[in-house]
């Protein structure tokens, strides 16, 4: 188990390394520097600013320094935002991100299962359609429709609930941003809960435990919900990568200051070193829950044996 | 290929799906063509004016004044365009790559699919942006970028047909009398994935659709005055309080199209893979 942990951790430092090769070079195959403003600035000030930020070494000298310097966390200075480091920019906008992600994912495996579990033991019932047929639409239909047209049903047409985020506090200006990241999870899990709890339903040991006389709530408690979880498990790690797209929708039409709005900022004000730090630090993110969900695999089904 | 046109014609989300589809596809073309306006012009008298019969404003317009009708139909052939040219890339990369990893299997496939493993944990969507950021947000690489994130199921799927196909006897025929591998590779092992390929290519731009309106959405996609549902989408956000047609109308256009690709792929799926996978 340890050593698994170990391997997979290993195995993860060569897909980080080509994401950050590929979105360093990419950025330095951006035509012109980012300092060619519409100010012109005099040669001697030009030179002296690309030797702070070390533009006038050799590509290999700068993407060494830079992956140094991200070794020890540090993501460089930033274009725009002249006074910070791209590192303080993630840790300042992170926690929020963060927040809002975490809600989210807990809100969509609860409803999610929950609307899994009542559909599969309604089968071909009328909730058991209501249910898929919300699930199916739910899929389609993309977060940045979804996010717009929830602000104009519960804030604008019907005051419940502030449609921005500054200027509120409290659970209510989390409301909707939740919501709204979580509906599509909560569609693809709940399709995949009552496909695999139908099928797990029709196993032999589901028959023994009824033929003991054990009720349908303490079946799927005890003995149905586990294994049909693993199929949901499997779905945590795309889910995660969706909520983290979806994440940079809401914080754009909720106006939350997470890493996602800073990430949109940085791409429309052509802010290379903070738009290239949050990239690295969303795959290396994504790179590290993923390792979490397949240990987390391992634990829940004992079948699966590590070497 | 495996399905006949009564069984198509049989299956009715597939039917409904595809008809939705061709009459939006058809307006889109001719409805500019009818209207009085067109996407560019200005008219300061009529802002933000809501869907009226009377002077052919049938979706109202924007806070310029341009009719939403024709920028609406044309935000529908914008954003079928991208998916579709998105889609094609990302078929001749992933029918390509598939095909020669699963025809010459061993070593070669296994570095091939590794790398496709590798590929698929990374944030794709966030080096579509750092493209955007990077070349100016260039139309034309809006599709190229699109369709190089979506070959992946393709080429894994491509690869799995072809590692079955490359058994077959015709293959052994063609190998036995001299045909190099690359002619192999395209003359019979390609026409014998196009009922797969046609399947996952419908599956495909629905996913397509979404990059792209997801990137217009958030302004890194495609520039006015030219415009697409996602960018539709985003003015509408903007006047959401005064003007909720100028959402609600790009918002259920892009679901309905998004919902009826994904019926109709599913649909084909069924028919065809029915054989071919079972």
């Amino acid at each position: 188990m340890l050593r698994y942990t170990l391997l997979r951790l290993l195995g993860a430092i060569p897909t980080l390394l080509l994401v950050i090769v590929l979105a360093f070079l990419l950025v330095h195959a951006a035509p012109g520097g980012p300092f060619d403003d519409e100010r012109v600035l005099p040669p001697a000030i030009l030179k002296n600013i690309e030797a702070t930020y070390h533009l006038d070494e050799s590509l290999p000298q700068q993407f060494w320094r830079y992956l140094s310097g991200v070794a020890r966390g540090d993501f460089g200075p930033s274009y725009r935002y002249r006074d910070l480091t791209v590192s303080q920019l993630i840790g300042s906008a992170f926690p929020v991100s963060l927040r809002l992600g975490a809600m989210s994912m807990l809100l969509a495996v609860i409803v999610g299962v929950g609307a899994g579990i009542v559909a599969a033991l309604r089968q071909n019932t009328m909730a058991d359609r209501a249910i898929m047929t919300v699930a199916m639409t739910g899929i389609s239909i993309p977060i940045f429709v979804v996010a717009p047209v929830l602000v104009l049903l519960f804030a604008v047409k019907l005051h419940w609930l502030p449609a921005g985020w500054s200027g509120n506090v409290g659970l209510a200006r989390w409301m909707l941003p939740v919501v709204s990241l979580a509906l599509p999870q909560i569609a693809y899990i709940a399709r995949l809960t009552r496909a695999s709890l139908i099928d797990v339903l029709g196993s032999d040991f589901v028959r023994t435990a009824k033929a003991q006389g054990l009720g349908t709530v303490a079946i799927v408690r005890f003995h149905a919900l586990k294994p049909a979880m693993l199929p949901v498990l499997s779905f945590m790690g795309p889910a995660i990568a969706a909520v983290l797209t979806g994440s940079v929708v809401v914080e754009e039409v909720f106006g939350i200051p997470g890493l996602g709005q800073f990430f949109v900022r940085g791409a429309l004000n052509r802010d290379y070193t903070l738009v290239l730090g949050i990239v690295i630090f969303y795959a290396a993110l994504i790179i590290f829950l993923n390792l979490i969900v397949d240990i987390l695999y391992g634990v829940i089904d004992p079948r699966i044996r590590y070497r | 290929m495996g399905a006949s046109w009564a069984n198509v014609r049989g299956n009715r989300a597939l039917v409904v799906s595809a008809g939705i589809l061709i009459v939006t596809a058809m307006l889109a073309v001719i409805g500019p063509l009818i209207s009085p306006y067109d996407y560019l012009s200005t008219n300061f008298d009529a802002l933000l004016r809501a869907p009226t019969m009377a002077d052919m404003h049938l979706f109202g317009t924007d806070d310029l004044g341009r009719d939403l009708f024709v920028r609406t139909m044309l935000g529908i052939r914008v954003t079928l365009i991208v998916a579709i040219i998105a889609s094609i890339v990302s078929l001749v990369i992933g029918v390509a790559y598939g095909a020669t990893a699963g025809y010459f299997g061993g070593r070669v496939d296994a570095v091939m699919m590794r790398l496709v493993d590798t590929l698929y944990a990374m944030p794709f969507i966030f080096f579509v942006i750092l493209l955007m950021v990077v070349f100016e947000r260039n139309f034309l690489l809006i599709f190229v970028a699109i369709g190089a994130i979506n070959w992946l199921d393709m080429a894994r799927i491509v690869r799995g047909q072809t590692l079955s196909l490359r058994e077959r006897e015709f293959v052994d025929a063609a190998r036995l009398t001299g045909v190099s591998s690359a002619r192999i590779i395209a003359r019979h092992i390609a026409p014998n994935l196009v009922g797969v390929v046609v399947v996952y290519v419908t599956l495909t731009i629905p996913q397509a659709i979404l990059v792209e309106s997801f990137l217009s959405f958030l302004g890194l996609g495609i520039q006015e005055p030219q415009t697409s549902l996602g960018a539709l989408v985003d003015a509408g956000v903007n006047q959401l309080e005064r003007a909720s047609w100028t959402l609600l109308i790009p918002a259920t256009l892009l679901a309905v199209i998004l919902m009826c690709f994904n019926f109709l792929g599913d649909a084909l799926r069924d028919l065809f893979d029915a054989r071919q996978t079972r």
